[in-house]
């Protein structure tokens, strides 16, 4: 089985914007790779995941480095970005955008893109996504439940919050640092993610997630022409460093491992969800 | 070259709207096709025998006109395809009630896919110039792989409702709350609540395109080919 989809190169990459490294979640790709953008006239607007207050989710058309650098880090919740995908190209009058999303939405996007019956005038205007890694989601009251009731946290006390080393890890405005087993967060999972078997964003431009890399850094696929562009144009502008990924800890290994892990398991639920007469995407 | 006719029924002629918005596209597709009807454009009384009919609008089952182009259509034509929400699912003109002179009576409207056999039904109100151009390109180029989805929704798809999202997606658990259903969403019926469609019925024409667009209902292969 083929666990990660078409791509060019695989690296492990940080951002050197001193000020994407203080409030991003891992090596800062996504913002970085936005504020370029946005900088240097390759997007005008980028959909991003803000926080609107205890880690509640919601979407926005950014259009500058300052409102990207509010959004930065990842929320453990779903997000709607794509519903304010027309606005952006109609309200925002946005031209060039970039997008960012789970694998689930990037495929969204790539079909709007193939078959863009309701999208009007968009599908030009798409001009960069970015994916993240993503084994599944957590609805907002599951993850909130997770917070509050597993780690005993409050929520408006979290300042982030991370998955790695087979646990959930919270970390709060006091300095505390709480962690449960993975395994623990299970039940809270949203169920329709279980017939996803994309892991690393498969159909991205460019995909990026910590698993991989070591702290601090992010393992990075560049998958299209488009993709490669603006990565190649960030390391030679020096907004990214970038390290060959067969030179860090623990590797891509560990991204296979994972990436075939939710394929196996997944597939396995769309078998049995088709033995129960249910339907599957086809 | 491939001889096309475009036939309206009972619409607002905004699906040739869309098909002009094409701009620069229009030309190209005009230079590789044949346009023998269009009763907008072009200064034709008969429907002649064509390749393709691009036929928007449904049928008003009171109006015996209606009824006869609709079989006028389906003789003439090779491939008949329904363009935009009224022919294929209905659209705004399923809550039509009549009433209105000068025909008070005319009061019943069918999509064309419950009046005669479509090959293809393209959704929305209206579709986008981008889908109808790719469209009319697949079919030009036999590319039956992506015209597959029309196929279907030819076949099945002709009653459409932002109550499919509920039925067919959310209550199935396949919703993830990506957002697309509210984007496309014409008459920004959907709103996204936790993550999920929540659907205000008033405001909901039937056109179907938050249900084509649903990428957890229908994700043919061919999207999987990035470059």
């Amino acid at each position: 089985m083929d666990p990660f989809g078409t791509y060019k190169k695989v690296v492990s990459a940080r951002s050197t914007l001193k000020e994407v490294l203080k409030t991003c979640q891992d090596g800062g790709i996504v913002s970085t790779a936005f504020i370029y953008g946005l900088e240097n006239n390759l997007l005008d607007g980028v959909i991003v995941a803000d926080n609107a207050g205890e880690f509640k989710a919601i979407p926005k058309v950014a259009t500058t480095p300052e409102e990207v650098l509010e959004a930065a880090g990842t929320k453990y919740t779903v997000c709607p970005n794509i519903s304010v995908l027309k606005s952006a190209v109609r309200e925002y009058g946005c031209e060039k955008i970039g997008v960012v999303g789970t694998p689930c939405q990037v495929r969204a996007v790539r079909k709007l893109m193939k078959y863009p019956v309701g999208f009007r005038h968009i599908p030009d205007k798409i001009s960069l996504i970015i994916g993240i890694f993503c084994m599944e989601n957590f609805p907002y009251n599951g993850l909130k439940l997770i917070v509050e009731e597993h780690c005993g946290v409050k929520m408006e006390d979290v300042v982030k919050m991370d998955i790695g080393k087979g646990k959930f890890w919270v970390y709060t405005k006091w300095g505390e640092t709480k962690a449960i087993k993975l395994k623990e967060t299970h039940p809270y999972e949203q169920v329709a993610c279980h017939v996803c078997t994309d892991y690393t964003a498969e159909l991205a431009d460019i995909s990026t997630g910590s698993v991989g890399s070591p702290d601090g850094w992010s393992t990075v696929f560049i998958r299209t022409a488009k993709g490669e562009e603006i990565f190649n144009k960030m390391v030679e502008d020096g907004y990214l460093e970038v390290k060959p990924i067969e030179e860090v800890k623990p590797g891509l290994g560990l991204v296979e491992k994972l990436a075939l892990t939710k394929k196996e398991k997944n597939m396995k639920e769309i078998e049995h969800r088709k033995e129960l007469g249910l339907p599957v995407p086809y | 070259m491939v001889k096309v006719a475009h036939v309206q029924l009972c619409s607002c002629c905004g699906c040739l709207v869309s098909l002009a918005d094409t701009y620069e596209k229009l030309l190209d597709v005009l230079n590789s096709i044949e346009l023998v009807y269009c009763q907008t454009l072009a200064d034709v009384r008969e429907i002649p025998e064509c390749d393709i009919a691009l036929v928007e609008g449904s049928v008003c089952l009171d109006d015996h006109h209606s009824l006869e182009i609709a079989k006028e259509v389906k003789e003439k034509a090779k491939i008949v395809v329904a363009l935009g929400a009224c022919a294929a699912t209905g659209g705004v003109t399923r809550y039509c009630r009549g009433n209105q002179l000068s025909k008070p009576v005319h009061s019943s409207f069918s999509p064309l896919t419950e009046v005669i056999k479509v090959d293809l039904a393209i959704p929305g109100c209206p579709p986008s110039p981008e889908a109808i151009v790719s469209v009319i390109t697949a079919a030009l180029n036999g590319d039956m792989e992506y015209l597959q989805p029309f196929a279907e929704l030819a076949e099945k798809g002709s009653e459409a409702c932002g109550c499919d999202l509920l039925t067919k997606v959310v209550n199935k658990s396949l919703c993830m709350g990506c957002g697309t259903c509210a984007a496309a969403c014409p008459t920004r019926a959907i709103e996204m609540i936790d993550g999920r469609p929540n659907v205000t019925q008033y405001l909901c024409i039937k056109c179907g395109v938050c249900s084509v667009q649903c990428p957890r209902i229908r994700f043919p292969e061919l999207i999987e080919k990035i470059e």
